[in-house]
């Protein structure tokens, strides 16, 4: 025991005076955080529009009013003639453009319909879908709202109600994956580096040739790593909690509970890497490219796994990030208790045995 | 009194055998030297008797203990010092000792101990909280060797120790060596250079896998009628059919 508190000990002094990692790996997960939380986001928010209105009624001036009322628009020119639409949008002063035709309220009142045009920019083909489906509600919103007026007799209203997250905020969903990121990151990478580090140092043999029991110097690797994956989980929650207003509406205790989990799953992994790993530089690629971006393609964070082809839902259950985003998520935002996760817990216990089981063996014949 | 016997030792890696079937024997308070060419199998040969590889056949026994039985009683009683750096660069000379005595199962009041008395022999007393990184090659030699020698280990394995030192702090480097041997711990050698053969009290000489040629160096001198060790070495390594690698 007492072997085995001098390496953890050594361990921490390794970490310590590497003090650029160091930084990095505590400076990383608030930088994610804050970047994720008010820079890269897909809500539409005061997005500027141009509107060319060729009827100029009442009718118009009052759709206008509302898009220029509501948050999500922002009108920043009133264009007079078509040939100027092209250039705005060449300038990029615009997004959006949205174009009445002549004597829109005449033919409204007489027809019982007219058009709007509504033109978006597709560079970025997301945001314009956003944009046009914002701009369509609002209208729809105002049609409904003339059909109350003349009491028309049948009208489907549709209520919607966002559970969960009624503002549809985006760092509800991306809390849970920048944390699973970054434990990926501190946890995998740097204990499977730490661990490769020495073989290549030649400091191994020595510990090898040593009485230390294998299994210790590879539990003492792992727990600086933990206790800065502890800090790191701690310091993404305060985060969330105080300047994203990402509420933890299930039990708080489960919740870190379950982040320290998939800690341990992950510090198995770094361990499984550094079995197959010579040197560093592979070490870091397999981080990378096995761990860090199937994280973020397939745990659901990013894009959803429901609309990917079947061989990627079906590679998706490996990645372990899918099961703790999840659970995660379930905890935090819908604020469920333990018998709604348990089923991802056990799947990512099972697999934190899988890996630790393998990397232990295959660190034991690399001895001899 | 035998520290170490070996009979037909052998390492094969898939159908190359990189350790052909030696056998020797090594008394106790001896300094024995393990030459050959690079690709010889030394270092494998060296590492099969530290319990760091398990051999494909033969019989060895490292400081009294069976070396297919009793590995871990082996590794109390034996140092080693392996060609790469035993030291860690990002720790200073304190902590590096107080680490290797912690794994070796010293007490705290054991270490300062030791801390204190290399620090003395070494005279290094103001350099013990830099960092290794920062210390010259033959400094990190001694020092590694002493941390080798921390647990006062029967038998002390030294791979190369002197690599790359320059020639006065490979004469200092022989005088620890000889200093270790007069107080009873039994030196195991590998080295390129054959002036330090002259050091050695008995010498094996590897050639390809096989061990060609064992005894004292003034033996192998009138054996093989040579004026000095390196003459002998070339004259068995001419026969040898691996290249370096």
């Amino acid at each position: 025991m007492k072997q085995f508190l001098f390496f953890v000990k050594k361990e921490f002094l390794h970490v310590w005076r590497d003090k650029r990692t160091m930084f990095i790996l505590f400076g990383m997960p608030i930088m994610q955080i804050l970047i994720f939380g008010f820079a890269l986001t897909n809500e539409v928010k005061n997005t500027r529009i141009a509107i060319l209105d060729n009827s100029k009624d009442e009718t118009t001036a009052a759709i206008i009013n509302q898009l220029q009322a509501s948050r999500y628009f922002d009108v920043q020119e009133t264009i007079q003639v078509n040939s100027e639409l092209v250039p705005a949008f060449q300038a990029g002063n615009i997004k959006l453009a949205i174009v009445f035709p002549e004597n829109f309220q005449e033919q409204l009142l007489h027809t019982h319909s007219a058009a709007v045009q509504l033109i978006g920019d597709a560079t970025d083909p997301n945001t314009a879908n956003t944009l046009i489906n914002y701009a369509s509600a609002i209208i729809i919103d105002y049609q409904s709202n003339l059909r109350n007026q003349i009491k028309f007799p049948y009208t489907i209203k549709t209520e919607t109600r966002m559970l969960y997250n009624p503002q549809l905020k985006g760092s509800y969903n991306f809390v849970p994956g920048v944390m699973a990121m970054v434990l990926m990151l501190v946890c995998a990478m740097m204990t499977s580096i730490s661990i490769v580090r020495e073989k290549e140092m030649g400091t191994m043999e020595i510990i090898l040739v040593s009485p230390i029991v294998p299994i210790r110097v590879v539990i003492a690797k792992m727990v600086p790593y933990f206790i800065l994956s502890a800090v790191n989980i701690g310091s993404i929650l305060l985060l969330s909690v105080y300047v994203l207003d990402v509420p933890i509406r299930g039990s708080l205790l489960l919740l870190v509970s379950e982040c320290l989990l998939f800690t341990i799953t992950v510090l198995a992994l770094g361990l499984l890497i550094s079995s197959i790993a010579n040197s560093q530089q592979v070490a870091m690629l397999i981080s990378l490219m096995g761990l860090f971006l199937p994280t973020i393609m397939l745990s659901g964070f990013m894009f959803p796994i429901e609309n990917m082809p079947l061989g990627l839902r079906i590679f998706s259950n490996i990645v372990p990030a899918k099961w703790f985003y999840m659970i995660v998520r379930n905890i935090m935002i819908k604020g469920v208790g333990f018998e709604h996760v348990w089923k991802e817990t056990l799947i990512l216990i099972g697999m934190t045995v899988f890996f630790m089981v393998v990397s232990i063996k295959k660190f034991k014949t690399r001895l001899e | 009194m035998n520290v170490i016997s070996v009979q037909n030792l052998t390492k094969r890696f898939g159908s190359f055998t990189a350790v052909d079937q030696i056998s020797f024997n090594v008394e106790q308070g001896e300094i024995f030297g393990f030459l050959g060419a690079n690709g010889a199998g030394k270092t494998t040969a060296m590492r099969m008797l530290c319990g760091l590889s398990l051999p494909s056949s033969g019989e060895a026994k490292v400081a009294g203990f069976d070396l297919y039985k009793d590995a871990e009683k082996i590794k109390k009683n034996i140092g080693y010092m392996s060609q790469k750096f035993s030291l860690y660069e990002d720790l200073t000379i304190r902590e590096n000792i107080r680490f290797y005595g912690g794994i070796y199962g010293l007490t705290n009041a054991e270490i300062k101990e030791k801390t204190a008395s290399l620090s003395h022999t070494l005279k290094i007393d103001d350099k013990l909280n830099t960092l290794v990184r920062a210390l010259p090659l033959g400094w990190r030699q001694k020092i590694s060797f002493s941390v080798a020698m921390i647990h006062k280990p029967k038998i002390v394995f030294l791979d190369e120790p002197t690599g790359g030192v320059d020639p006065v702090t490979r004469r200092e480097f022989w005088t620890m060596i000889f200093e270790a041997a007069n107080e009873g711990t039994t030196v195991f050698v590998t080295t390129h250079y054959m002036d330090e053969a002259e050091y050695c009290g008995r010498v094996s000489i590897m050639v390809d896998g096989k061990i060609d040629a064992l005894g004292a160096p003034q033996e192998l001198k009138e054996k093989f009628s040579a004026k000095d060790m390196g003459e002998v070495f070339l004259k068995l390594a001419r026969g040898a059919k691996r290249g370096d690698d």
